[in-house]
């Protein structure tokens, strides 16, 4: 591999200082956090100038989490799609997900601001036991936030956490899922923000948390596209992934944002279907607000209250979406498209009987997707287009779900 | 700052030549319907609160504690909307006590921040109390405060630098909004110490009028506030009158003794 073969061209850096992706982002938050958000700033852009930090953060990436992640050929799903599909394995990873890149780098900053205590929200609670991972083994006190809906819904996950010796508390206020727990979160933060760093788990939120949390995980597309060129000798002619907050979907859009050959696909779950009203998808079903310190896409009513979102995912169900995919959205680099829960669960059986991978629902979105933007694709080039999807996490989480969608459980 | 005059100045200059504070008391638009509200907040004016502070519900409140969480979700499950807001808020400003509107940002950008500062001023209301929107954010409101001649209430807390205090005060116009705890709204047995400091750091760089709150609940807690600050803000306690109360009319009463409790108290500084 040639050297500059693992180093793509990074496009003007943005945020701007105040954290703008053109009209997107921003803080819009209590004066009572500006200074944390500001000493934050301050410490990633030092963090990721320091070498010693930066070494750090990928021994550990390699030694405890186990990255990079393969980038796999997955030839029988690729038969079925009609398009050469490779797979980032992020399911892989120690934790099973992407998350644990973003909450490995936010532990090792929150060491860095001398900070002892951690807090996160949690959906499904992936980001909750990544972050009760990390502040296990950083020795961080660690109290996740977690709608009461869903701390029924995932007791599995509340019991991961305890087990890890986070505290687990179940937020009972507003639609009591995560985006209330989001609201709890900066709640706790706020009056706790002297000891206490506040654990995003997506690249949303107030600046420069969207920024901060790209930088921790864009090791995703840069290994995609370095091995990418290995395998194939060119650049993918796609790269695709879900969108929840869009944590994972920059992580693997980012390399390739310079690469103008290579479209990016983001997939956002389209739940009952749009015209239900019954989705998640803020970029292609809502409009734009401030909601959770940023000004983005959201779901809200006609007065700016935010709507419930819903989708058979817990990982995508969320109203609002990372500003930075806002402005990609805007500027046209990147495309996104809505994929039903209907969709997303065919996807996911193709790719367990296809390949023997139990994907995570949310990661179906992007597969559901692939197949669907395939066909256009390869008709557009005039030959099999190569497309590299983001796996972004495992399927075992989604064991119960999946199985009673599909009415597979075996009755008591 | 803009050199307008503060459609709420005249009330602090009367209170500061009566050697008090002003009491500000808050209340959610359509709490707990909005007639509800309306009757709560001209009862709160007839005992005694010099300022409503009129709060637009909404969805995602990260700077209240669970009384006014509570308080929203019960108006916003009732159906309110922004425009019900506006209405509660003229008939409020008949009375003939100034009324500060106290909102998150969302929903004021989805009606249109020009058009809401129309409609706000058309209806009788002094100007916005913003508790998440920092100046650096607020183009578009700074120009329409200007342009329809409203006040505009920044929020300032412990841990922002001088240099934040003197910037942030400097785009208020009215009064500036000192956070008196590092946390969210509700009452609390003891006020702040942090508040004392922030308020005498505030004085070194704006002349302003400046409102303490969060924490306040009770008539001694106000008159200690009084003692350092132009303004003693009361939310949680005001409104946990009514959310504790078996029936309106015991909820009201219960509201106008605490109002006159805290006018009691804005009276008789500690000083
Ligand atoms: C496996 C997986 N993928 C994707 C997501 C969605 O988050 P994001 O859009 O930030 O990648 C989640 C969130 O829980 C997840 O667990």
């Amino acid at each position: 591999m040639s050297a500059d073969a693992t180093k793509s061209e990074v496009p003007a850096q943005l945020p701007d200082a105040a954290g703008h992706f053109g009209t997107f982002g921003g803080r819009f938050v209590p004066e009572a956090l500006v200074a944390a958000l500001d000493e934050l700033a301050t410490a990633h852009q030092a963090a990721m100038a320091d070498e010693t930090f930066r070494d750090e953060f990928a021994g550990l990436l390699r030694q405890y989490a186990g990255t990079p992640s393969l980038l796999y050929e997955a030839r029988r799903f690729s038969a079925q799609a009609g398009a050469r599909v490779l797979l980032k394995r992020e399911d892989l990873n120690h934790t099973g997900a992407h998350k644990v890149r973003n909450v490995l780098g936010q532990a090792l900053l929150t060491r860095r601001m001398g900070k002892r205590r951690v807090i996160a929200e949690t959906g499904a609670g992936q980001h909750g036991v990544a972050t009760a991972t990390a502040a296990a083994l950083f020795d961080l006190e660690c109290v996740v936030y977690m709608g009461q809906v869903d701390t029924e819904r995932q007791a599995l996950n509340v019991a991961r956490m305890r087990m890890l010796g986070a505290t687990v508390v179940p937020v009972t206020t507003g639609s009591r899922t995560l985006k209330d727990a989001m609201n709890e979160a900066m709640r706790d933060w706020v009056a706790n923000v002297d000891e206490t760093h506040y654990l995003i788990g997506t690249a949303a939120g107030p600046h420069p948390f969207p920024a901060l949390v790209r930088d921790f995980v864009r090791g995703i597309g840069d290994e995609a596209r370095a091995q990418c060129l290995e395998l194939t000798g060119g650049l993918p002619d796609a790269v695709t992934a879900c969108v929840g907050g869009g944590s994972n979907a920059l992580g693997i859009f980012h390399a390739f944002t310079g690469d103008p050959q290579v479209r990016l696909y983001g997939f956002e779950a389209g739940g009952e279907g749009m015209g239900t009203g019954r989705h998640a998808a803020s970029i292609t079903g809502g409009s734009t607000g401030v909601l959770h310190g940023t000004r983005t896409f959201v779901l809200q009513d006609d007065d700016g209250q935010t709507r419930e979102s819903h989708s058979i995912s817990a990982g995508l169900d969320y109203p609002g979406v990372g500003p930075e995919h806002a402005w990609l959205h805007d500027t046209g680099r990147a495309s996104y498209q809505p994929v039903t829960d209907a969709e997303a669960m065919a996807a996911f059986e193709l790719l367990c009987r296809t390949e023997g991978i139990i994907p995570a629902i949310e990661s179906a979105h992007a597969l559901a997707g692939t197949l669907a933007i395939a066909p256009k694709l390869a008709a557009e080039l005039g030959r099999q287009p190569t497309i590299v999807v983001n796996l972004s996490g495992r399927g075992d989480k989604d064991v119960h779900t999946a199985g009673e969608y599909f009415g597979i459980l075996d009755k008591e | 700052m803009s050199e307008r005059t503060s459609r709420i100045g005249a009330a602090f200059d009367k209170a500061r030549a009566d050697g008090r504070a002003l009491l500000v008391g808050c209340m959610p638009a359509g709490f707990p319907t909005v007639e509800g509200s309306i009757a709560a907040m001209k009862a709160m004016v007839a005992a005694g609160v010099d300022v409503i502070e009129v709060e637009i519900p909404y969805s995602d409140p990260v700077m209240d504690g669970p009384v006014i969480q509570r308080a929203s979700d019960i108006a916003l499950a009732g159906g309110v909307r922004t425009r019900d807001t506006l209405r509660v808020i003229e008939a409020v400003a008949a009375t003939g006590a100034p009324v500060v509107t106290m909102t998150y940002w969302n929903p004021i950008e989805h009606y249109g921040v020009d058009a809401f500062a129309r409609d706000l001023a058309a209806a009788g209301g002094t100007g916005l109390v913003t508790p998440d929107l920092i100046p650096e954010e607020a183009g578009e409101w700074l120009a329409a405060s200007d342009a329809h001649g409203l006040d505009r209430t920044f929020l300032v807390a412990p841990s922002s630098t001088d240099q934040r205090l003197a910037m942030t005060a400097a785009h208020c116009r009215g009064f500036v909004y000192a956070t008196a705890i590092m946390g969210v709204t509700g009452a609390r047995s003891q006020t702040s110490q942090a508040a004392p400091v922030l308020v005498s750091r505030l004085r070194e760089v704006t002349d302003l009028p400046v409102g303490v709150g969060l924490g306040v609940g009770t008539g001694a807690q106000a008159a200690t506030v009084a003692g350092y600050a132009d303004a003693v803000i009361v939310g949680s306690a005001l409104i946990r009158c009514l959310l504790d109360a078996s029936d309106e009319a015991s909820g009201l009463a219960a509201l106008r003794a605490l109002s006159a409790e805290l006018a009691e108290g804005v009276r008789q500084p500690d000083r």
